[in-house]
Protein backbone atom coordinates (compact mmCIF):
# COMPACT_ATOMS: atom_id res chain seq x y z
CA UNK A 1 0.00 0.00 0.00
CA UNK A 2 2.54 2.79 -1.64
CA UNK A 3 1.31 6.56 -0.17
CA UNK A 4 0.69 8.50 -3.07
CA UNK A 5 0.90 11.69 -4.16
CA UNK A 6 -1.23 13.15 -6.70
CA UNK A 7 -0.76 16.44 -7.99
CA UNK A 8 -1.98 18.68 -11.18
CA UNK A 9 0.86 18.79 -14.16
CA UNK A 10 0.92 22.53 -16.03
CA UNK A 11 -1.56 20.99 -18.33
CA UNK A 12 -4.15 20.24 -15.52
CA UNK A 13 -3.75 16.40 -15.75
CA UNK A 14 -3.49 14.29 -12.65
CA UNK A 15 0.27 13.00 -12.01
CA UNK A 16 0.03 10.03 -9.72
CA UNK A 17 3.31 10.06 -8.06
CA UNK A 18 4.99 7.43 -5.84
CA UNK A 19 8.10 9.08 -4.13
CA UNK A 20 9.98 5.15 -3.39
CA UNK A 21 8.68 3.83 -6.59
CA UNK A 22 10.17 6.26 -8.58
CA UNK A 23 7.32 6.32 -10.63
CA UNK A 24 5.38 9.39 -12.01
CA UNK A 25 2.73 9.52 -14.50
CA UNK A 26 -0.42 11.01 -15.51
CA UNK A 27 -3.90 9.42 -14.39
CA UNK A 28 -5.93 8.35 -17.70
CA UNK A 29 -8.97 6.71 -16.36
CA UNK A 30 -10.62 6.98 -12.84
CA UNK A 31 -13.66 4.73 -12.03
CA UNK A 32 -14.98 7.45 -9.55
CA UNK A 33 -14.86 10.91 -10.53
CA UNK A 34 -18.19 12.86 -10.23
CA UNK A 35 -19.00 15.75 -7.76
CA UNK A 36 -19.49 13.38 -4.72
CA UNK A 37 -17.03 11.27 -4.60
CA UNK A 38 -13.29 9.84 -6.29
CA UNK A 39 -11.57 7.12 -6.34
CA UNK A 40 -12.38 3.16 -7.47
CA UNK A 41 -9.56 1.53 -10.13
CA UNK A 42 -7.62 4.38 -11.79
CA UNK A 43 -5.47 2.89 -14.57
CA UNK A 44 -2.06 5.51 -15.19
CA UNK A 45 0.11 6.04 -18.00
CA UNK A 46 2.47 3.04 -18.09
CA UNK A 47 -1.05 1.12 -17.62
CA UNK A 48 -0.64 -0.52 -14.28
CA UNK A 49 -4.05 0.03 -12.39
CA UNK A 50 -4.05 0.87 -8.51
CA UNK A 51 -7.36 0.82 -6.53
CA UNK A 52 -8.58 3.52 -3.60
CA UNK A 53 -11.92 3.41 -1.61
CA UNK A 54 -13.96 6.18 -3.33
CA UNK A 55 -13.24 9.19 -1.24
CA UNK A 56 -16.14 11.57 -0.62
CA UNK A 57 -16.23 14.20 -0.73
CA UNK A 58 -13.74 14.30 -3.69
CA UNK A 59 -10.40 15.62 -2.05
CA UNK A 60 -8.53 18.72 -3.24
CA UNK A 61 -5.02 18.21 -4.97
CA UNK A 62 -2.19 18.30 -4.18
CA UNK A 63 -2.48 15.46 -1.78
CA UNK A 64 -1.09 12.05 -0.49
CA UNK A 65 -3.19 9.28 -0.15
CA UNK A 66 -2.72 5.54 0.31
CA UNK A 67 -3.46 2.94 -2.94
CA UNK A 68 -3.71 -0.79 -3.32
CA UNK A 69 -2.25 -2.29 -6.33
CA UNK A 70 -5.35 -4.15 -8.00
CA UNK B 1 35.84 12.96 -36.01
CA UNK B 2 31.86 13.06 -37.51
CA UNK B 3 29.41 12.50 -35.53
CA UNK B 4 28.42 8.43 -34.89
CA UNK B 5 24.93 7.13 -36.62
CA UNK B 6 22.29 5.34 -34.82
CA UNK B 7 23.64 1.98 -35.26
CA UNK B 8 27.51 3.38 -34.76
CA UNK B 9 27.00 3.92 -31.49
CA UNK B 10 24.82 1.32 -30.53
CA UNK B 11 27.59 -0.86 -31.87
CA UNK B 12 30.15 0.88 -30.09
CA UNK B 13 27.92 0.28 -26.42
CA UNK B 14 28.33 -3.52 -27.56
CA UNK B 15 31.99 -3.33 -28.17
CA UNK B 16 32.17 -1.69 -24.93
CA UNK B 17 30.37 -4.00 -22.47
CA UNK B 18 32.44 -7.34 -24.21
CA UNK B 19 34.72 -7.13 -21.61
CA UNK B 20 32.19 -7.84 -19.20
CA UNK B 21 31.41 -11.46 -17.14
CA UNK B 22 27.87 -12.73 -18.64
CA UNK B 23 25.59 -11.35 -15.89
CA UNK B 24 27.44 -7.94 -15.11
CA UNK B 25 27.04 -7.59 -18.83
CA UNK B 26 23.66 -7.87 -18.53
CA UNK B 27 22.91 -5.57 -15.66
CA UNK B 28 25.64 -2.66 -17.50
CA UNK B 29 23.79 -2.77 -20.58
CA UNK B 30 20.29 -1.46 -19.40
CA UNK B 31 22.16 1.60 -18.34
CA UNK B 32 23.84 2.46 -21.40
CA UNK B 33 21.63 3.93 -24.48
CA UNK B 34 21.29 5.76 -27.37
CA UNK B 35 19.40 8.63 -27.29
CA UNK B 36 15.95 8.37 -29.31
CA UNK B 37 14.15 11.42 -29.39
CA UNK B 38 10.93 9.10 -30.12
CA UNK B 39 11.14 7.77 -26.75
CA UNK B 40 8.69 9.32 -24.33
CA UNK B 41 9.31 7.65 -21.14
CA UNK B 42 13.09 6.97 -20.20
CA UNK B 43 12.50 3.59 -18.36
CA UNK B 44 12.11 2.28 -21.83
CA UNK B 45 15.16 2.77 -23.14
CA UNK B 46 17.17 3.06 -19.67
CA UNK B 47 17.24 1.95 -16.31
CA UNK B 48 18.81 4.19 -13.32
CA UNK B 49 18.98 4.42 -9.84
CA UNK B 50 19.92 1.04 -9.33
CA UNK B 51 23.00 -0.65 -7.06
CA UNK B 52 26.35 -0.51 -8.72
CA UNK B 53 27.92 -3.75 -9.68
CA UNK B 54 30.26 -4.52 -7.56
CA UNK B 55 33.87 -4.58 -8.72
CA UNK B 56 33.88 -1.72 -11.18
CA UNK B 57 34.24 1.56 -10.58
CA UNK B 58 31.42 3.67 -10.07
CA UNK B 59 32.02 7.69 -9.08
CA UNK B 60 28.96 7.75 -7.04
CA UNK B 61 28.69 9.14 -3.42
CA UNK B 62 26.66 7.84 0.02
CA UNK B 63 23.80 9.15 1.94
CA UNK B 64 26.10 11.07 4.00
CA UNK B 65 27.18 13.18 1.05
CA UNK B 66 23.82 14.07 -0.26
CA UNK B 67 22.81 15.20 2.90
CA UNK B 68 25.70 17.03 4.83
CA UNK B 69 27.49 17.38 1.44
CA UNK B 70 24.60 18.88 -0.50
CA UNK B 71 21.36 19.81 1.00
CA UNK B 72 22.18 20.87 5.12
CA UNK B 73 26.00 21.73 4.73
CA UNK B 74 25.25 24.79 2.86
CA UNK B 75 22.99 26.37 5.42
CA UNK B 76 25.65 28.62 6.94
CA UNK B 77 24.23 29.91 10.51
CA UNK B 78 23.64 26.11 11.69
CA UNK B 79 26.51 23.55 12.85
CA UNK B 80 26.37 20.16 11.16
CA UNK B 81 27.78 17.59 12.81
CA UNK B 82 29.55 14.58 11.52
CA UNK B 83 28.01 12.17 14.01
CA UNK B 84 30.66 8.99 13.99
CA UNK B 85 34.44 8.82 12.41
CA UNK B 86 36.37 11.56 12.23
CA UNK B 87 37.16 10.87 8.35
CA UNK B 88 33.76 11.17 6.77
CA UNK B 89 33.55 15.00 7.37
CA UNK B 90 37.34 15.78 7.49
CA UNK B 91 37.92 14.78 3.69
CA UNK B 92 34.81 16.23 2.68
CA UNK B 93 35.67 19.23 4.49
CA UNK B 94 34.75 22.90 2.50
CA UNK B 95 35.56 20.77 -0.94
CA UNK B 96 32.15 22.38 -2.48
CA UNK B 97 33.07 25.89 -2.70
CA UNK B 98 29.40 26.65 -1.46
CA UNK B 99 30.09 30.65 -1.33
CA UNK B 100 28.24 32.79 1.81
CA UNK B 101 28.65 35.89 3.43
CA UNK B 102 29.98 35.59 7.60
CA UNK B 103 32.34 35.56 10.04
CA UNK B 104 33.72 31.85 9.65
CA UNK B 105 33.45 30.52 13.47
CA UNK B 106 31.32 33.45 14.78
CA UNK B 107 28.45 33.55 12.86
CA UNK B 108 28.60 31.39 10.26
CA UNK B 109 30.56 27.71 10.11
CA UNK B 110 30.15 26.50 6.40
CA UNK B 111 33.65 25.55 5.96
CA UNK B 112 34.65 24.33 9.73
CA UNK B 113 34.24 20.33 10.56
CA UNK B 114 32.52 19.31 13.66
CA UNK B 115 32.54 15.86 14.30
CA UNK B 116 31.98 13.56 16.97
CA UNK B 117 35.16 11.66 16.38
CA UNK B 118 33.74 8.11 17.25
CA UNK B 119 36.07 5.58 19.12
CA UNK B 120 36.11 1.81 19.74
CA UNK B 121 34.49 2.87 23.01
CA UNK B 122 31.75 4.33 20.93
CA UNK B 123 30.96 1.93 18.90
CA UNK B 124 31.08 -0.37 21.88
CA UNK B 125 29.40 1.77 24.52
CA UNK B 126 27.02 3.61 22.18
CA UNK B 127 27.58 7.53 21.61
CA UNK B 128 25.09 9.16 22.48
CA UNK B 129 26.71 10.25 25.45
CA UNK B 130 28.93 11.90 23.58
CA UNK B 131 26.83 14.03 21.27
CA UNK B 132 25.02 15.61 23.97
CA UNK B 133 28.51 16.32 25.12
CA UNK B 134 29.40 17.61 21.73
CA UNK B 135 26.11 19.93 21.45
CA UNK B 136 27.02 21.39 25.14
CA UNK B 137 30.11 21.46 23.96
CA UNK B 138 29.37 24.00 20.68
CA UNK B 139 26.94 25.93 22.81
CA UNK B 140 29.82 26.74 24.91
CA UNK B 141 32.11 27.82 22.37
CA UNK B 142 30.24 28.71 19.27
CA UNK B 143 27.13 30.94 21.07
CA UNK B 144 25.86 32.89 17.78
CA UNK B 145 24.72 29.27 15.74
CA UNK B 146 20.93 29.32 14.97
CA UNK B 147 20.31 25.81 15.04
CA UNK B 148 22.53 22.03 14.72
CA UNK B 149 21.99 19.33 12.89
CA UNK B 150 23.30 16.00 13.80
CA UNK B 151 24.44 13.74 10.06
CA UNK B 152 24.99 9.85 11.19
CA UNK B 153 27.81 8.78 9.61
CA UNK B 154 27.29 4.46 8.69
CA UNK B 155 28.47 3.46 12.77
CA UNK B 156 25.21 5.57 14.06
CA UNK B 157 22.83 3.24 11.94
CA UNK B 158 24.83 0.22 12.65
CA UNK B 159 25.08 0.13 16.33
CA UNK B 160 22.01 2.07 16.39
CA UNK B 161 22.25 5.09 18.80
CA UNK B 162 18.81 7.20 19.73
CA UNK B 163 19.90 10.31 17.87
CA UNK B 164 16.36 11.73 17.75
CA UNK B 165 15.97 11.51 21.39
CA UNK B 166 19.66 13.05 21.99
CA UNK B 167 18.45 15.88 19.49
CA UNK B 168 15.02 16.01 21.24
CA UNK B 169 16.06 17.03 25.28
CA UNK B 170 18.76 19.26 23.81
CA UNK B 171 16.44 20.75 21.42
CA UNK B 172 13.83 21.70 24.43
CA UNK B 173 17.67 22.70 26.83
CA UNK B 174 18.59 25.30 24.53
CA UNK B 175 15.43 26.29 22.82
CA UNK B 176 17.09 25.76 19.08
CA UNK B 177 16.53 23.63 16.39
CA UNK B 178 18.70 20.50 16.49
CA UNK B 179 18.06 18.56 13.89
CA UNK B 180 18.52 14.19 13.74
CA UNK B 181 19.71 13.26 10.26
CA UNK B 182 19.60 9.75 9.37
CA UNK B 183 21.62 10.18 6.66
CA UNK B 184 23.96 6.95 6.85
CA UNK B 185 26.05 6.50 3.70
CA UNK B 186 24.98 2.73 3.38
CA UNK B 187 21.46 3.96 3.05
CA UNK B 188 20.29 3.55 -0.53
CA UNK B 189 22.38 2.94 -3.86
CA UNK B 190 23.68 7.03 -4.00
CA UNK B 191 23.55 10.19 -2.58
CA UNK B 192 20.32 10.36 -3.85
CA UNK B 193 18.39 9.05 -0.95
CA UNK B 194 20.28 11.18 1.12
CA UNK B 195 18.87 14.22 -0.65
CA UNK B 196 15.36 12.43 -0.20
CA UNK B 197 16.32 12.33 3.64
CA UNK B 198 17.95 15.35 4.22
CA UNK B 199 14.62 16.75 2.27
CA UNK B 200 12.37 14.38 5.16
CA UNK B 201 14.08 15.95 7.77
CA UNK B 202 13.78 19.05 6.83
CA UNK B 203 9.91 18.45 6.40
CA UNK B 204 9.89 16.89 9.80
CA UNK B 205 11.83 19.17 11.91
CA UNK B 206 12.47 22.80 10.16
CA UNK B 207 9.97 23.76 7.73
CA UNK B 208 6.89 24.40 10.40
CA UNK B 209 8.75 26.43 13.16
CA UNK B 210 6.65 29.63 11.87
CA UNK B 211 3.27 28.03 11.14
CA UNK B 212 0.73 29.82 12.28
CA UNK B 213 3.04 33.49 12.79
CA UNK B 214 1.89 36.19 10.36
CA UNK B 215 4.90 38.66 11.46
CA UNK B 216 6.53 38.31 8.20
CA UNK B 217 4.97 40.60 6.21
CA UNK B 218 4.64 38.74 2.65
CA UNK B 219 4.50 40.59 -0.39
CA UNK B 220 2.86 39.07 -4.06
CA UNK B 221 6.26 39.01 -5.17
CA UNK B 222 7.54 36.27 -2.72
CA UNK B 223 9.40 33.48 -4.27
CA UNK B 224 12.35 31.04 -2.72
CA UNK B 225 15.09 29.52 -4.61
CA UNK B 226 15.48 25.71 -4.08
CA UNK B 227 17.86 23.81 -5.00
CA UNK B 228 21.31 26.70 -5.99
CA UNK B 229 24.00 25.55 -3.31
CA UNK B 230 25.65 28.79 -4.96
CA UNK B 231 28.69 27.16 -5.63
CA UNK B 232 31.31 29.61 -7.07
CA UNK B 233 28.50 32.56 -6.32
CA UNK B 234 26.15 30.71 -8.48
CA UNK B 235 23.12 31.40 -6.46
CA UNK B 236 23.95 35.29 -6.25
CA UNK B 237 24.16 35.42 -9.81
CA UNK B 238 20.62 33.91 -10.35
CA UNK B 239 19.23 36.18 -7.34
CA UNK B 240 20.24 38.99 -9.67
CA UNK B 241 18.11 38.60 -12.31
CA UNK B 242 15.43 37.25 -10.36
CA UNK B 243 15.32 40.95 -8.03
CA UNK B 244 15.78 43.36 -11.30
CA UNK B 245 12.86 41.92 -12.65
CA UNK B 246 10.90 43.39 -9.66
CA UNK B 247 10.70 39.33 -7.52
CA UNK B 248 11.53 39.79 -4.01
CA UNK B 249 13.76 36.68 -2.89
CA UNK B 250 13.27 35.23 0.51
CA UNK B 251 15.07 31.92 0.73
CA UNK B 252 17.98 30.75 -0.70
CA UNK B 253 17.87 26.94 0.09
CA UNK B 254 20.62 26.05 0.47
CA UNK B 255 23.70 27.57 -0.93
CA UNK B 256 24.35 31.06 1.70
CA UNK B 257 21.18 29.92 3.43
CA UNK B 258 20.20 30.55 6.64
CA UNK B 259 17.51 28.32 8.96
CA UNK B 260 15.29 31.51 9.23
CA UNK B 261 14.79 31.48 5.47
CA UNK B 262 14.07 27.93 5.42
CA UNK B 263 11.21 28.54 8.12
CA UNK B 264 10.25 31.59 6.10
CA UNK B 265 9.45 29.67 2.83
CA UNK B 266 6.30 28.36 3.41
CA UNK B 267 4.84 31.90 3.13
CA UNK B 268 6.46 32.67 -0.56
CA UNK B 269 4.09 32.46 -3.37
CA UNK B 270 6.35 30.45 -5.52
CA UNK B 271 9.27 27.97 -5.35
CA UNK B 272 11.76 28.05 -8.00
CA UNK B 273 13.49 24.84 -8.49
CA UNK B 274 17.44 24.48 -9.95
CA UNK B 275 18.00 21.14 -8.65
CA UNK B 276 15.11 18.92 -9.47
CA UNK B 277 17.21 16.24 -8.10
CA UNK B 278 17.84 16.94 -4.71
CA UNK B 279 14.68 19.61 -3.56
CA UNK B 280 11.68 18.15 -5.68
CA UNK B 281 10.94 16.25 -2.69
CA UNK B 282 10.66 19.23 -0.57
CA UNK B 283 9.02 21.75 -3.46
CA UNK B 284 5.87 18.71 -3.25
CA UNK B 285 5.86 18.67 -0.10
CA UNK B 286 5.30 22.45 0.03
CA UNK B 287 2.71 21.94 -2.50
CA UNK B 288 1.12 19.40 -0.78
CA UNK B 289 0.55 21.03 2.68
CA UNK B 290 1.16 25.17 1.70
CA UNK B 291 -0.46 25.53 -1.71
CA UNK B 292 2.99 26.88 -3.20
CA UNK B 293 3.36 25.94 -6.43
CA UNK B 294 7.16 24.82 -8.17
CA UNK B 295 8.61 25.16 -11.44
CA UNK B 296 12.14 24.20 -12.46
CA UNK B 297 13.93 26.70 -14.15
CA UNK B 298 16.94 26.56 -15.82
CA UNK B 299 19.97 29.93 -15.46
CA UNK B 300 22.81 28.79 -17.64
CA UNK B 301 23.24 29.93 -21.00
CA UNK B 302 21.40 32.90 -22.54
CA UNK B 303 18.62 30.72 -24.36
CA UNK B 304 17.84 28.83 -21.69
CA UNK B 305 17.79 32.53 -18.82
CA UNK B 306 15.55 33.90 -21.20
CA UNK B 307 13.19 31.13 -21.75
CA UNK B 308 13.08 30.71 -17.77
CA UNK B 309 12.55 34.31 -16.78
CA UNK B 310 9.70 34.26 -19.25
CA UNK B 311 8.43 31.18 -17.38
CA UNK B 312 8.82 32.34 -14.39
CA UNK B 313 6.96 35.72 -14.97
CA UNK B 314 4.04 34.25 -16.39
CA UNK B 315 3.48 33.53 -12.41
CA UNK B 316 2.43 37.04 -11.88
CA UNK B 317 1.17 39.98 -13.50
CA UNK B 318 2.11 42.42 -16.09
CA UNK B 319 4.46 44.29 -14.12
CA UNK B 320 6.89 41.08 -13.58
CA UNK B 321 6.21 40.08 -16.96
CA UNK B 322 7.69 43.29 -18.16
CA UNK B 323 10.49 43.54 -15.77
CA UNK B 324 11.21 39.84 -17.38
CA UNK B 325 11.52 41.76 -20.47
CA UNK B 326 13.70 44.43 -19.08
CA UNK B 327 16.19 42.25 -17.56
CA UNK B 328 16.70 40.47 -21.07
CA UNK B 329 16.84 43.45 -23.11
CA UNK B 330 19.22 44.62 -20.36
CA UNK B 331 21.72 41.96 -20.69
CA UNK B 332 21.33 41.49 -24.57
CA UNK B 333 24.04 43.25 -25.18
CA UNK B 334 26.33 41.81 -22.35
CA UNK B 335 26.27 38.26 -23.21
CA UNK B 336 25.65 38.58 -27.52
CA UNK B 337 29.53 40.31 -26.98
CA UNK B 338 30.57 36.76 -25.06
CA UNK B 339 29.00 34.80 -27.89
CA UNK B 340 30.47 36.90 -30.62
CA UNK B 341 34.08 36.97 -28.98
CA UNK B 342 34.08 33.06 -27.91
CA UNK B 343 31.94 31.59 -30.44
CA UNK B 344 34.22 31.63 -33.18
CA UNK B 345 36.55 29.63 -30.75
CA UNK B 346 34.27 27.32 -29.66
CA UNK B 347 32.20 26.58 -33.22
CA UNK B 348 31.69 22.69 -33.44
CA UNK B 349 34.14 21.37 -31.09
CA UNK B 350 31.90 18.02 -28.97
CA UNK B 351 31.68 17.92 -25.34
CA UNK B 352 31.01 14.98 -23.76
CA UNK B 353 29.67 14.90 -19.86
CA UNK B 354 29.37 12.97 -16.71
CA UNK B 355 28.15 14.89 -13.32
CA UNK B 356 25.43 14.54 -11.36
CA UNK B 357 22.04 16.46 -9.83
CA UNK B 358 20.80 18.70 -12.69
CA UNK B 359 23.91 19.18 -14.84
CA UNK B 360 24.29 16.53 -17.22
CA UNK B 361 20.88 18.21 -19.29
CA UNK B 362 20.97 21.89 -17.95
CA UNK B 363 24.37 23.05 -19.10
CA UNK B 364 23.53 21.72 -22.48
CA UNK B 365 21.81 24.67 -23.71
CA UNK B 366 24.72 26.75 -22.49
CA UNK B 367 27.17 24.90 -24.42
CA UNK B 368 24.76 24.97 -27.74
CA UNK B 369 24.61 29.07 -26.83
CA UNK B 370 28.59 28.64 -27.78
CA UNK B 371 28.20 26.54 -30.74
CA UNK B 372 29.45 23.57 -28.86
CA UNK B 373 27.72 20.05 -29.34
CA UNK B 374 27.13 17.58 -26.20
CA UNK B 375 27.79 14.23 -27.78
CA UNK B 376 27.57 11.85 -24.49
CA UNK B 377 25.78 13.06 -21.19
CA UNK B 378 25.06 11.08 -17.99
CA UNK B 379 23.82 11.08 -14.48
CA UNK B 380 25.96 9.65 -11.43
CA UNK B 381 22.67 9.53 -9.45
CA UNK B 382 19.37 10.28 -11.87
CA UNK B 383 16.26 8.66 -11.89
CA UNK B 384 14.12 7.90 -14.62
CA UNK B 385 12.47 11.29 -14.02
CA UNK B 386 15.78 13.34 -14.78
CA UNK B 387 16.41 10.91 -18.08
CA UNK B 388 12.66 12.22 -19.08
CA UNK B 389 13.77 15.82 -19.26
CA UNK B 390 17.22 14.56 -20.49
CA UNK B 391 16.16 13.03 -24.07
CA UNK B 392 14.21 16.26 -24.96
CA UNK B 393 17.75 18.18 -24.35
CA UNK B 394 19.97 15.91 -26.30
CA UNK B 395 20.38 15.25 -29.74
CA UNK B 396 19.17 12.25 -31.63
CA UNK B 397 21.75 9.23 -31.56
CA UNK B 398 24.06 10.59 -28.77
CA UNK B 399 25.21 8.59 -26.43
CA UNK B 400 23.28 8.40 -22.09
CA UNK B 401 25.15 6.73 -19.60
CA UNK B 402 23.66 6.06 -16.19
CA UNK B 403 26.74 5.53 -13.36
CA UNK B 404 29.53 4.77 -15.91
CA UNK B 405 32.06 3.33 -14.84
CA UNK B 406 35.71 4.29 -14.66
CA UNK B 407 36.19 1.83 -17.94
CA UNK B 408 33.49 2.59 -19.87
CA UNK B 409 33.49 6.28 -19.64
CA UNK B 410 37.17 5.81 -20.79
CA UNK B 411 36.71 3.50 -23.97
CA UNK B 412 33.40 5.96 -24.87
CA UNK B 413 36.01 8.92 -24.87
CA UNK B 414 38.66 7.03 -26.97
CA UNK B 415 36.02 6.01 -29.34
CA UNK B 416 33.71 9.12 -29.49
CA UNK B 417 37.02 11.37 -29.41
CA UNK B 418 35.08 14.40 -27.83
CA UNK B 419 36.79 18.03 -27.77
CA UNK B 420 36.18 18.72 -24.10
CA UNK B 421 34.95 16.60 -21.31
CA UNK B 422 33.10 17.89 -18.33
CA UNK B 423 33.15 15.17 -15.19
CA UNK B 424 34.52 15.46 -11.78
CA UNK B 425 38.31 15.61 -10.26
CA UNK B 426 38.76 11.89 -9.96
CA UNK B 427 38.02 11.72 -14.03
CA UNK B 428 40.40 14.63 -14.58
CA UNK B 429 43.41 13.50 -14.71
CA UNK B 430 42.53 10.53 -16.24
CA UNK B 431 41.82 12.42 -19.44
CA UNK B 432 44.26 15.18 -19.69
CA UNK B 433 47.06 12.85 -19.31
CA UNK B 434 45.20 11.02 -22.69
CA UNK B 435 45.22 14.41 -24.09
CA UNK B 436 42.49 15.43 -24.11
CA UNK B 437 40.91 19.08 -22.60
CA UNK B 438 38.84 18.48 -19.52
CA UNK B 439 36.79 21.03 -17.14
CA UNK B 440 35.74 19.70 -13.45
CA UNK B 441 32.30 20.39 -13.47
CA UNK B 442 31.43 19.62 -10.30
CA UNK B 443 32.67 22.46 -8.28
CA UNK B 444 33.36 24.82 -12.16
CA UNK B 445 36.79 23.67 -11.63
CA UNK B 446 37.89 26.46 -8.68
CA UNK B 447 36.30 29.00 -11.22
CA UNK B 448 32.47 30.11 -11.09
CA UNK B 449 29.44 31.08 -10.93
CA UNK B 450 28.40 29.52 -14.27
CA UNK B 451 24.64 30.64 -13.43
CA UNK B 452 23.00 33.62 -14.67
CA UNK B 453 24.30 36.38 -17.10
CA UNK B 454 27.08 37.23 -15.09
CA UNK B 455 27.89 33.16 -14.86
CA UNK B 456 27.61 32.42 -18.67
CA UNK B 457 29.90 35.19 -19.40
CA UNK B 458 33.00 33.37 -17.05
CA UNK B 459 31.62 30.10 -18.60
CA UNK B 460 32.63 31.05 -22.16
CA UNK B 461 36.06 32.25 -21.10
CA UNK B 462 36.71 28.90 -18.78
CA UNK B 463 35.41 26.52 -22.12
CA UNK B 464 37.97 28.71 -24.20
CA UNK B 465 40.76 28.66 -22.05
CA UNK B 466 40.65 25.13 -21.77
CA UNK B 467 40.21 24.06 -25.33
CA UNK B 468 42.29 26.59 -27.00
CA UNK B 469 45.20 25.77 -24.43
CA UNK B 470 48.57 25.48 -25.91
CA UNK B 471 49.56 23.23 -23.63
CA UNK B 472 47.30 20.23 -25.73
CA UNK B 473 50.28 20.31 -28.33
CA UNK B 474 52.93 19.81 -26.42
CA UNK B 475 50.99 16.34 -24.95
CA UNK B 476 53.78 14.40 -26.95
CA UNK B 477 57.35 15.38 -25.55
CA UNK B 478 59.81 17.19 -27.63
CA UNK B 479 62.04 14.39 -27.80
CA UNK B 480 59.24 11.80 -29.58
CA UNK B 481 58.46 14.62 -31.60
CA UNK B 482 61.71 14.62 -32.95
CA UNK B 483 62.44 11.23 -32.93
CA UNK B 484 59.17 11.06 -35.35
CA UNK B 485 60.78 13.60 -37.89
CA UNK B 486 64.32 11.89 -37.55
CA UNK B 487 62.54 8.67 -38.04
CA UNK B 488 60.93 10.55 -40.80
CA UNK B 489 64.22 12.00 -42.36
CA UNK B 490 66.30 8.81 -42.36
CA UNK B 491 63.01 7.12 -44.44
Amino acid sequence: MPSVMIRKNENGELLFYVAKKDLEDVIVSIETDTQESWGGSIIIGDGSTWYIDPISPPPTFPTTLRFKRA
Amino acid sequence: MPDLTREETQSLIEEVLEVYPEKAKEIRAKHLTVNDHEVEQSKKCITSNRKSVPGTMTIRGCAYAGSKGVVWGPIKDMIHISHGPVGCGQYSRAGRRNYYVGTTGINTFGTMNFTSDFQEKDIVFGGDKKLAKLIDEIETLFPLNKGITVQSECPIGLIGDDIEAVSKAKGAEYNKTIVPVRCEGFRGVSQSLGHHIANDAVRDWALGKRDGDDTFKSTPYDVAILGDYNIGGDAWSSRILLEEMGLRVVAQWSGDGTIAEMELTPKVKLNLLHCYRSMNYISRHMEEKYGIPWIEYNFFGPTKIEESLRKIADFFDDKIKEGAERVIAKYKGEYQAVIDKYRPRLEGKRVMLYVGGLRPRHVIGAYEDLGMEVVGTGYEFGHNDDYDRTIKEMGNATLIYDDVTGYEFEEFVKKVKPDLIGSGIKEKYIFQKMGIPFRQMHSWDYSGPYHGYDGFAIFARDMDMTLNNPCWSNITPPWRKSEDTQALAAE
